[in-house]
């Protein structure tokens, strides 16, 4: 689950991290009354889940409460993305002398936390990596100790000469790694880190992710949760327990176990097709399930054919024909199913598909090659 | 031969209790699995009824459970809150693999229970893994039984229901297996492509593998660099997500495209020009393995 800047700048500051003040508006008026209150330049930012904010025109310089009005306007409803700008984050403008990188993530090869830390600030991480590796100081956190603060120490002397720098960004580190394992995060970052003229450190802009297997057990972080930010059709799969994800094809799929799903999307593709959507239906042969699986792929206008992949291993290919059979009873589909089942009491399954009237198959290229068809409409 | 587990495997279900522990030891049971005990916090000293009126004896800690028994193996069907420190506690009970079946656990907790484990020589396959098959011999885990069959090739995968599919097709030719591996969908997996890769280049009777990957990481490009420098067995890829988009989440948790690394098409590149032969579709891995013993 990603947060929004200010979210993650609550996480900081919750931590001990120094932010610059900010605030949330929504409309023009309340970004100018925001500003006012600040006195001053100020910085309107998008608050949207997506990198290239800035390269969009979603983060604006403002020298006083009039222009903070104007770009709220102009950045507020704005598409980044294929993401509205519902929201935007005014905070004083800083003076910056120096800004630098700092980044922690869960690496799979370490198998633990991560930091990443660069002089050049303000740039994109990956970029830096690929350019210029040697400007970025690696270190993996044993889970066991944790961030030790000599650790600390020797990241921020990476970045800094100043020994009031070196000192102010030990500490900010530190206070990031708590963050990021108080948050249950999966990537935080701070980019830029700046030092000011007078010799102060700062974070003035925040990522985090949060790792979606932490929210159970930190609902202060689940209710950051913005469903604003997310296309309904996930809020409704998430809240059914189905993982789905849009895409921008026209043949819906309905499969069983992730690795299927994508295995069968890429099969789409090449017979000629383009899947509209990934769904993973689960173990589950629960009719609601099935249900709650059609009525979110057919909320999609797009879709012009479902397609249906099962392997039936603990599943009973019976058991989801049953399911499937209850469902499309239950709600009128308006587009044609094509249905392949394998695998456990097969047979049995497509006696009732049969019967109910529907066309199965028992081998996953002639499904898919079907469904192709029916989209493009050559039947 | 097998990798992992065989006929000795001792095996102690954590959870046994619960919804799915009980189903799947019934069916691990019913396959001819040695379960020596199960675990469930409280319930020790009751029995669990297995099939055929085999009856399991329950214990409140995998330590009693391991000093009665002499189980060398167990697996995790504990729910994700408990799940990493199951895991923790099997690491130190004097097991030599823990299967953790378990979806959802924190990634952090991994981090943790990963590192607990490498420092006590503890291997853990997953988790959100299906768990490993030895055909004939044992089975732990929830792979489906009836798939598969005795032979002569190693599966190892990141997936369930598609390694299940390209299982079903070898039996279905009358290719067996020695062993099927799910390593697991997470970010942090205790056993990776190279583990298995290596267990089935030392076991005798493996003559060709299956290695099936998906999106996310580079666990597969350093597969391949390894089939290259060390493998003599050929070896056959398949990759799942060659139509995902960057940076979205597809169903398993390590399975994103971050930035420009981890996409499909990258490491079927590495698999290419590392020998192995690509299918470009679960129906192709067949016919690529028949050419590969031929």
């Amino acid at each position: 689950m990603d947060i929004h800047e200010y979210q993650a700048k609550q996480r900081f500051v919750a931590a001990g991290i120094p932010v610059p003040p900010g605030k949330i508006a929504t409309t023009p008026d309340e970004a100018h009354a925001i500003a006012t209150e600040f006195g001053g330049a100020v910085m309107v930012k998008a608050q949207v889940h997506s990198g290239g904010r800035g390269k969009a025109g979603g983060v604006k310089y403002a020298p006083d409460a009039a222009a903070a009005r104007e770009h709220a306007q102009n950045i507020l409803g704005m598409d980044i993305k294929g993401l509205t700008v519902e929201k935007v984050l005014v905070t004083p403008a800083e003076d910056i002398a120096s800004e630098a990188y700092v980044g922690v993530l869960v690496d799979r090869k370490s198998q633990a936390a991560t930091f990443m830390v660069s002089a050049e600030g303000g740039m994109d991480i990956e970029e830096v990596a690929a350019t210029q590796p040697e400007a970025i100081r690696r270190l993996t956190v044993d889970p066991r100790y944790g961030l030790l603060p000599h650790q600390a120490f020797w990241l921020a002397n990476f970045l800094y000469d100043d020994p009031g720098h070196i000192k102010q960004a030990s500490k900010v580190i530190g206070q990031l790694y708590e963050s990021f394992v108080d948050s249950g995060a999966s990537m935080t970052e701070i980019n830029p880190l700046i030092t000011t003229p007078d010799g102060a450190v700062k974070a003035i802009d925040a990522k985090m992710s949060i790792d979606d297997n932490e929210l159970f057990r930190r609902p202060e972080v689940a209710e950051m949760r913005d469903t604003s930010a997310e296309p309904t059709a996930e809020i409704q799969a998430r809240e059914a327990g189905l993982s789905y994800v849009k895409l921008d094809g026209d043949v819906g799929c309905c499969v069983n176990g992730a690795g299927l799903a994508m295995a069968t999307m890429d099969l789409v593709k090449y017979y000629g097709g383009e899947p509209a959507n990934f769904l993973d239906i689960g173990g589950s042969s629960n009719p609601d399930k099935v249900v709650s699986a059609l009525e979110i792929i057919t909320s999609d206008p797009n879709v012009k054919v479902i397609l249906f992949n099962i392997f039936g291993g603990i599943t009973r290919c019976d058991d989801v024909a049953n399911g499937i059979v209850e469902a499309t009873n239950r709600i009128d589909i308006g587009v044609p199913i094509v249905i392949r089942l394998t695998g456990t009491n097969e047979a049995l399954a497509l006696e009732i598909l049969e019967k109910a009237g529907f066309s199965a198959y028992t081998s996953m290229d002639d499904v898919v090659e079907k469904a192709v068809q029916l989209a493009k409409g050559e039947d | 031969m097998s990798i992992f587990i065989d006929s000795d495997t001792r095996l102690v279900v954590q959870g046994i209790t619960g919804r799915d522990g009980s189903f799947h030891t019934r069916q691990m049971m019913e396959y001819g699995t040695q379960v020596v005990a199960g675990v469930t916090p409280g319930k020790g000293g009751q029995t669990f009824e297995g099939p055929n009126g085999v009856a399991v004896p329950i214990f409140n800690s995998m330590d009693e459970a391991v000093a009665e028994t002499e189980a060398n193996t167990s697996v995790v069907y504990v729910p994700p809150a408990f799940a990493a420190n199951a895991i923790l506690e099997a690491a130190d009970s004097g097991v030599d693999l823990v299967v953790a079946i378990t979806e959802g656990v924190p990634v952090l907790d991994m981090a943790r229970a990963h590192a607990f484990a490498r420092d006590r020589g503890v291997r853990i396959l997953g988790p959100n893994c299906p768990g490993l098959i030895s055909p004939g011999k044992s089975k732990v885990g929830i792979l489906p039984a009836q798939i598969v069959a005795e032979g002569p090739i190693g599966v190892v995968s990141r997936s369930g229901t598609l390694t299940y599919e390209a299982v079903f097709q070898l039996t279905s030719v009358g290719l067996g297996q020695t062993t099927c591996v799910g390593i697991g969908g997470d970010p942090l997996i205790g056993t990776n492509f190279i583990d298995c890769l290596e267990a089935f280049e030392a076991d005798p009777e493996t003559t060709a593998i299956v290695m099936i990957g998906e999106i996310g990481g580079t666990d597969e490009q350093e597969a391949a660099e390894y089939v290259k420098a060390k493998l003599s067995k050929p070896v056959v890829g398949f990759i799942a997500g060659q139509t995902a988009p960057p940076g979205r989440r597809m169903g398993h948790a390590g399975a994103i495209i971050s930035g420009s690394a981890g996409t499909a098409e990258e490491k079927m590149k590495a698999f290419q020009d590392n020998g192995i032969a690509v299918a470009s579709r679960p129906a192709d891995i067949v016919g690529l393995i028949q050419d590969a013993l031929a």
